[in-house]
C-alpha cells in the first residue's frame, strides 16, 4: 500500500478545464481500485506550486489527517489551532513541538530543529531529514531519499477530534448519570432522548442479537462504540470539522476490539464450529477450518471498511460538488451545488445514525454468534 | 497522509482514548444508568402487576357485592311472595268462616223456622181435635138424644163390623 493517491493526482495538470474535471472523477473512482498499482506515478513540486484549483488536493486535504486544525484562510494569516507534534525516534527517543512551527508548511520546506534533529511536514507526513538535506526529496517510485519517517504519535486533527467526542459524551451520560442518581422518576428533555438511545441500544441491539442471559456484559463497549460512532459522525458534518470516522486508522481501531471481544468471549461450541467443525466428513474439516478462520478475520475488516467508506464517500460527495464551483469556475455553478450539497449533507445525519447502528448491531450479532450456546443434536 | 493506510500514531491513540472512554463511562455512566433504567421498569412491572391485582379483588368485590345484591332481592322476593300467600289464605280463611257463620246462622233460622212451623202445626192439630171432640160432641149429643137412634146406631156399626 505504499504507492498512494498524490502522485496520480499530481501528475495531472489539467488542460481543458471541463475535461480535467471528469478526468479527476474517473480517476478518483479508479484510484482506489487501482491503488497498488499506480507505483509508476511520481511527485511533481510544480504543479501543487501552480495556482491552479485541483479539486483532488483539496477533497484529500479535508478528508485526510492534519497537525494542525485549519479553521479559514490561507498561509501565514489563516485561523489554525496548533497542535501538539509527538515524534519518536529511534535515535533521539520523544520529541514534542508546537504544529504551529512548521508556519502552516506542508510542502516540507520549512524545517523545524529540534534536540539537533531537523524535520519537515510533506503532505501531513513528518520527516526526519537526514544530515546536510534542505528539503525531502522522493525517487520516482516515491521512496523518500534524505530523510526517515520517525514514530507520529502526535495530537493530530482528528484525535483533537476524538478528545471533543470524549468531551461530549462525559458531559452528557455523567449527567444522565447524574440524574438517576439523585430521583427514580424518568427523566425529561435532553436526558430523556439520551436515555431512549441507550434503551434502544439495549432493547434493539444487545439483547436480540446476543441473548438476555449475555448482553449486560457487552452494553459498555455497544453503547460507548454507538455513541461514540454518531456522534463522531455528527461533528464530522459541521463546518471545519475532523473526519475522524471516515479514518481508516480509527475504523481499524474500532475494528480490532469488536474482534478481541469476539476473540477473549467465544465459547467451547464457538471455537469447535470455527476450527473443527462437527457433524461434516473429516476431510472438509480442515477446509473449512480455513474457511471460518478467514470469516472471523474478515468480519471486523468489512466492519472497519465500511464506516470508512461511508463516512469518506459523503464527505467526498459534498466536497465534489462544492468543487465544481471551481472547477467550472464560475459562481452561478454554486446555485445547482449548494442545494445539492445541502441535500446531501442532510443524507449524511441519517447515515451517520445508520452507520453508527450498523456497526454497533453488527459487533452485537458477531459477539452473539461467539456466545451463543448451540443445542447439541 | 494515504487515504486508506492506517496510521500507527490515529490507532494507537484511537485505542487508548476509545478504551479509557469505554472504562470511565461504563463505571461511572452506564452501570447507574442501566440499574436505574432496570430498577425503575422492575417498579413499573410490579405496579402494572399491583394495579392488576387491585382491578382483579375490585371485581371480586363487584362479584361479591352483586351476589348479596342478588340474595337481597331475592329474599324481598320472597318475603313478598309469602306476604301475598299469607294474605291470600287470610282472605281464603276469612271467607270461609263467613260462610259457615252464614250457614249456620241460615241453618238456625231454618230450623226455628221448621220448629215453629210444627209448633203451630201442632196447635192447629189440637184446636182442630178440640173442636172436632166439640163438634163431634155436639153432634153426638144430638144423634143418641133418642134410644131409637141409638139402636140404629149400634146396627149400624155391627153392620160394618161383620163386613171387616
Amino acid at each position: 500500500m505504499q504507492p498512494n493517491l498524490k502522485p496520480i493526482i499530481l501528475s495531472r495538470p489539467g488542460t481543458m478545464i471541463a475535461h480535467k474535471s471528469l478526468k479527476i472523477i474517473v480517476t478518483f473512482t479508479l484510484a482506489l481500485a487501482l491503488l497498488p498499482f499506480n507505483a509508476f506515478a511520481k511527485a511533481d513540486p510544480e504543479a501543487e506550486e501552480s495556482k491552479e484549483f485541483n479539486p483532488t488536493d483539496m477533497i484529500m486535504h479535508h478528508i485526510g489527517d492534519s497537525h494542525g486544525w485549519h479553521f479559514f484562510g490561507e498561509g501565514d494569516s489563516s485561523f489554525t489551532l496548533p497542535l501538539p507534534v509527538i515524534l519518536f525516534t529511534e535515535e533521539g527517543g520523544f520529541v514534542t513541538f508546537m504544529s504551529s512551527e512548521f508556519h502552516h508548511d506542508t510542502e516540507g520546506h520549512h524545517v523545524v530543529e529540534k534536540d539537533g534533529m531537523r524535520f519537515v511536514n510533506y503532505h501531513e507526513d513528518i520527516y526526519k531529514l537526514d544530515a546536510g538535506a534542505e528539503t525531502v526529496e522522493f525517487d520516482e517510485e516515491h521512496n523518500v531519499l534524505n530523510a526517515s519517517k520517525p514514530w507520529d504519535f502526535s495530537i493530530t486533527k482528528n484525535v483533537a477530534a476524538m478528545f471533543l467526542t470524549v468531551i461530549l459524551m462525559l458531559i452528557f451520560f455523567f449527567g444522565l448519570a447524574g440524574h438517576h442518581k439523585k430521583n427514580k422518576k424518568a427523566p425529561a428533555g435532553f436526558n430523556n432522548i439520551l436515555e431512549t438511545l441507550v434503551l434502544f441500544v439495549r432493547d434493539e441491539i444487545a439483547r436480540p442479537q446476543i441473548g438476555d442471559k449475555k448482553y449486560m456484559k457487552f452494553m459498555p463497549f455497544l453503547l460507548t462504540v454507538f455513541f461514540f460512532i454518531w456522534i463522531t459522525n455528527l461533528l464530522g458534518l459541521l463546518p471545519g470539522a475532523a473526519n475522524v470516522t471516515g479514518n481508516i486508522a480509527v475504523t481499524v481501531s474500532l475494528g480490532l476490539f469488536t474482534l478481541a471481544l469476539i476473540l477473549i468471549n467465544g465459547n467451547k461450541d464457538f471455537w469447535q464450529h470455527t476450527l473443527w467443525m462437527p457433524g461434516i466428513p473429516t476431510f472438509v474439516k480442515p477446509i473449512l477450518a480455513v474457511v471460518e478462520v478467514l470469516g472471523l478475520i474478515i468480519k471486523p475488516v468489512a466492519l472497519m471498511i465500511r464506516l470508512f467508506a461511508n463516512i469518506t464517500a459523503g464527505h467526498i460527495i459534498i466536497l465534489s460538488l462544492i468543487g465544481l464551483i471551481f472547477i467550472l469556475e464560475s459562481a452561478g455553478v454554486a446555485g445547482i451545488s449548494v442545494p445539492f450539497a445541502l441535500f446531501i449533507t442532510i443524507l449524511e445525519l441519517l447515515v451517520a445514525f445508520l452507520q453508527a447502528f450498523i456497526f454497533t448491531m453488527l459487533s452485537a450479532l458477531f459477539i452473539g454468534m461467539a456466545v451463543a450456546e448451540h443445542e447439541h443434536h | 497522509m494515504d487515504l486508506i493506510t492506517p496510521e500507527v500514531g490515529l490507532i494507537f491513540w484511537q485505542t487508548i482514548v476509545f478504551l479509557v472512554l469505554m472504562l470511565i463511562l461504563a463505571k461511572f455512566a452506564w452501570k447507574p444508568i442501566l440499574g436505574a433504567v432496570r430498577t425503575r421498569e422492575e417498579s413499573i412491572n410490579e405496579a402494572l402487576a399491583s394495579a392488576e391485582d387491585a382491578r382483579k379483588e375490585m371485581q371480586n368485590l363487584k362479584a361479591d357485592n352483586e351476589k348479596l345484591l342478588q340474595e337481597a332481592r331475592a329474599e324481598r322476593d320472597e318475603m313478598l311472595k309469602e306476604a301475598r300467600q299469607l294474605k291470600e289464605k287470610m282472605i281464603a280463611e276469612a271467607e270461609g268462616d263467613a260462610q259457615e257463620k252464614a250457614d249456620k246462622i241460615v241453618a238456625k233460622a231454618k230450623e226455628n223456622i221448621e220448629m215453629e212451623k210444627r209448633a203451630a202445626m201442632a196447635d192447629i192439630k189440637n184446636q182442630v181435635a178440640t173442636l172436632s171432640i166439640e163438634i163431634a160432641e155436639k153432634v153426638i149429643g144430638k144423634e143418641l138424644s133418642t134410644e131409637e137412634k141409638q139402636h140404629q146406631m149400634i146396627d149400624k156399626m155391627l153392620k160394618d163390623a161383620t163386613l171387616n
